[in-house]
């Protein structure tokens, strides 16, 4: 009786080690895993369309960049995120700054835009997008469109402006409005802003359908929301512009990319970098999310009417590293009361 | 046996709640000072507490009228009725948001259909009206059975007496209702208090949603937990206050006897705007939500694809059946111990349930995951954690119909079959128990309900390459790819529905 007992646990214990070594193997062959900060709507058929490419399963886990980030900084070498690809310097350089990304391959690196990545070389640009003002051409006639952002506070644009202070690319306009003009010139912006009666929204899509619907006549935004909603609705009643040449409010904002010092899958991982440099990821960008190439390839197709490649060319003169101090951006949109 | 299940709950409660106070003590003197005594938070309290009464009082105003028609009336159709003042529960907070602001405006869909502009709710009143025409179903599903369940006899006494039919309704009947307002009143107001999606979209902050702000998109997790903080002692107030209430009720209340039956009123011609004010609600709170998702699909049909819909259905399953299973088998014992063994200890656990119900769901979401990171790593991003946090979460809503179905159960009939020799838990399977059944399938399907529907806990708790219906309807209504969103949103109203459905079939077969 005792003997059987004892066979049996002997059995067991075979069992359980069996079960181990295989789930071991299982995690051994796990998929390569990126943390994105990209909207899976815009993303996931990329990401599928690498895994068909490569042969090499890719894990998501979507969120906000910024949640990420955070998420990031918490497993620390726990992680078991390989990439970290952001909507924003910012939120990139929060996760540099913690001394989590590795160096990326200096291949990889001769590859890209230095004007799209930071110097340290742990992150690179991978797609862009222009800041615009978003109007409605039934309201504001083309000449009467504010050349800079002062003239935003003006009596005339009294209650008709609206911003998303609480988004992203929000943030890394001011995070650059603070690296031009400091600290007390972007306050002071901010506070004209606000005793012009500048209207919060959410995000950057709802800045566009409060024009159409006449709730605002003029909007902060990001030059692609625009062009979506053109996609489907040919007659949706709102134009966009650039301000002036260098103006701050015309700033490109880069998405990028990083590897994690704790993956130890630079392999695979730097091909997917490679692959979201490629012709085929870079037109997808283009056409699908009508966003802002970072390769100057010649097969730079069209983003429908209007001039994506001006509007790039017409930012601020400012450097990748200057765009990465998110948190005094935050301090300050705190202490004026827009977070 | 039943001390087990309902001492995890409460300890798992407790451990967010240690974890915002230790993130909030990361604060230091002058930092603490500049966040406590933000003129902004007085703000937000103001908001978040005009938003609750709001959304009280605009629910009670449509759930009142119906439930008194489906219970009390000789209305014809009183089912469809009952299904119409149900159904609702099946919209998510921000689709009825998205439908409400999608019909007004210079381009809204009024505007482009019949040419007659109508001004875009926003602010308190959108948020108001948002919230209130998919919250009202707690408070009628609550009324109704309140309504049905009472012994008419008092109101015939009241009658006999020369009391008229406005004086038997307000001196009789309304302080009857009291506990069902209450519940129903609770589970609305705590909703209230930790929605932040259709808040964001109506523009109008309040706790959750800066809460929200904090830590989604802001990194600060000091401030948002300190935030969190105050919304808890809001919240248990408002629990206190409740409890109070509700125990001065259960004093007064008198042992049913022989009951008669209901009589209904003749409606006559005030059936006209009764169906008036039924169309009404319907149109407002079923049909605008599912024509804003048809026009979705139809407005760019290229967008539209099926195939990751059915893919996210999948998930959204897998995470919301077995949460709903759970919370129902967590909410037995609760509920049992809260209404058999009614003592300070059992209803402090029963209250504990609310508290997480109450706890801002991000804050509840993250406090696991910082906590499963760092303690238990081998549940950090798996289904079961995700199940769990969902489980606990929603748990209150299916503890109130187990207790009220407790109620009606005598303990008599337990002590009859213990003295035939049933242990107490054999007595609690076969005799209570399949009493009790249907206030638990009700509770459970409105877990699977809310589940179904979440948002913040599966964001942040969601197994890698996890994604539900719920998640993809917000991402892409996020970039405005409305067409890419509405079959996510289609299937997740269509399952929702379904089940409501399917709810009120078995309330006829029992």
């Amino acid at each position: 009786m005792k003997m059987r007992s004892c066979k049996r646990s002997g059995r067991l214990v075979q069992w359980v080690l069996g079960i181990l070594l295989v789930s071991l193997a299982v995690a051994e062959a796990r998929p390569l895993t990126v943390y994105s900060g990209r909207s899976s709507a815009l993303v996931d058929p990329l990401v599928r369309q690498f895994e068909e490419q490569t042969g090499i399963e890719v894990q998501v886990r979507y969120g906000g960049s910024a949640q990420l980030a955070l998420a990031l900084r918490q497993e620390g070498a726990r992680t078991r995120a390989d990439l970290f690809w952001a909507q924003d310097a910012g939120a990139l350089s929060a996760v540099h700054r913690a001394g989590l990304f590795a160096e990326l391959p200096e291949a990889v690196l001769d590859n890209s835009e230095p004007a799209f990545r930071n110097s340290a070389g742990t992150w690179l640009g991978t797609s862009a997008r222009a800041r615009v003002m978003a109007y409605s051409p039934d309201r504001v006639a083309e000449g009467d469109l504010p050349r800079s952002l002062d003239d935003l506070v003006d009596e005339r644009w009294r209650g008709r402006v609206g911003w998303a202070p609480t988004n992203g690319s929000f943030q890394a306009f001011l995070t650059a409005l603070r690296s031009l003009r400091g600290e007390d010139g972007s306050r002071a912006w901010l506070e004209a802003m606000k005793a012009n009666r500048a209207r919060d929204y959410p995000n950057n899509s709802s800045l566009v359908q409060a024009i159409a619907a006449g709730e605002i006549d003029l909007a902060l935004t990001n030059h692609y929301y625009l062009l979506r909603f053109q996609q489907r609705d040919p007659r949706f009643p709102v134009a966009q512009a650039s301000f002036e040449q260098g103006d701050p409010g015309n700033l490109l904002i880069v998405s990028g990319i990083g590897m994690l010092e704790a993956s130890g899958r630079e392999a695979e991982g730097r091909r997917f970098i490679e692959f979201l440099l490629s012709e085929s990821a870079q037109r997808y960008f283009v056409r699908e999310t009508f966003e802002i190439p970072v390769r100057y390839d010649p097969e730079r197709a069209d983003a429908g009417d209007w001039d994506a490649e001006g509007a790039a060319g017409r930012g601020p003169e400012i450097g990748t590293d200057a765009l990465e101090d998110l948190e005094g951006t935050l301090r300050l949109l705190r202490s004026v009361d827009l977070l | 046996m039943f001390l087990l299940p309902a001492a995890l709950v409460g300890v798992a409660t407790v451990i967010p709640l240690c974890y915002l106070v230790l993130q909030a003590l990361d604060a230091e003197g002058e930092a603490l000072r500049e966040i406590l005594w933000r003129r902004r938070n007085l703000v937000l309290f103001w908001n978040t507490l005009r938003l609750v009464v709001g959304v009280l009082v605009f629910a009670a105003i449509i759930a009142f009228p119906l439930a008194w028609l489906t219970a009390r009336s000789s209305l014809p159709g009183r089912r469809f009725i009952t299904l119409v003042a149900v159904l609702p529960l099946a919209v998510p907070g921000y689709v009825m948001a998205y439908a409400l602001l999608g019909l007004g405006g210079n381009y809204g869909a009024l505007a482009q259909w019949t040419g007659w502009t109508i001004p875009r709710p926003s602010g308190y009143w959108g948020a108001v009206f948002s919230i209130g025409l998919y919250t009202f179903p707690y408070l009628f599903l609550n009324l109704r059975s309140a309504l049905l369940g009472m012994d008419p006899a008092q109101e015939d006494a009241a009658r006999s007496l020369g009391a008229g039919p406005g004086e038997t309704f307000f001196r009789v009947t309304l302080p009857q209702l009291r506990p069902a307002i209450l519940a129903g009143s609770l589970i609305i107001g705590l909703y209230v208090l930790g929605d932040f999606g259709a808040v964001a979209l109506m523009r109008f902050e309040t706790f959750s949603q800066a809460i929200y702000t904090q830590y989604a998109l802001a990194y600060d997790a000091i401030y948002a937990s300190w935030l969190a903080l105050l919304l808890l002692v809001f919240t248990a107030t408002i629990l206190i206050m409740e409890a109070r209430l509700l125990r001065r009720t259960l004093l007064h209340k008198v042992g049913s006897g022989n009951r008669g039956k209901l009589g209904l009123v003749r409606l006559g011609t005030w059936g006209v705007p009764a169906w008036i004010f039924i169309g009404l609600v319907f149109v407002a709170s079923v049909l605008i939500p599912v024509a804003t998702i048809v026009s979705w699909l139809v407005q760019y049909p290229e967008g539209v694809h099926w195939g990751p819909a059915w893919q996210a259905l999948g998930d959204s399953l897998t995470a919301s059946v077995p949460a709903a299973l759970l919370a129902g088998a967590l909410a037995l014992p609760i509920a049992y111990l809260g209404v058999r063994y009614p003592a300070r200890r059992t209803r402090v656990l029963e209250r504990s349930a609310y508290l997480a119900y109450a706890t801002p769901p991000l804050a509840l979401a993250l406090a696991f995951t910082l906590f499963t990171d760092r303690f238990l790593p081998g549940l950090y991003q798996t289904l079961p954690l995700l199940v769990g946090v969902c489980a606990l979460r929603y748990l209150a809503e299916s503890v109130g119909p187990v207790r009220s179905a407790l109620y009606q159960a005598s303990p008599r009939l337990e002590e009859a079959a213990r003295t035939l020799g049933c242990t107490p838990f054999i007595a609690f399977f076969r005799v209570i128990f399949p009493l009790v059944f249907k206030g638990l399938a009700v509770g459970t399907a409105l877990v699977f309900l809310s589940v179904m529907k979440e948002l913040p806990i599966t964001f942040l708790l969601s197994p890698l390459g996890f994604d539900t219906l719920a998640l993809n309807v917000w991402n892409f209504a996020n970039e405005a790819m409305y067409a890419e969103a509405a079959p996510h949103a289609l299937l997740l109203l269509f399952i929702s529905l379904l089940f409501v459905g399917l709810l009120l079939f078995r309330e006829k077969s029992t």
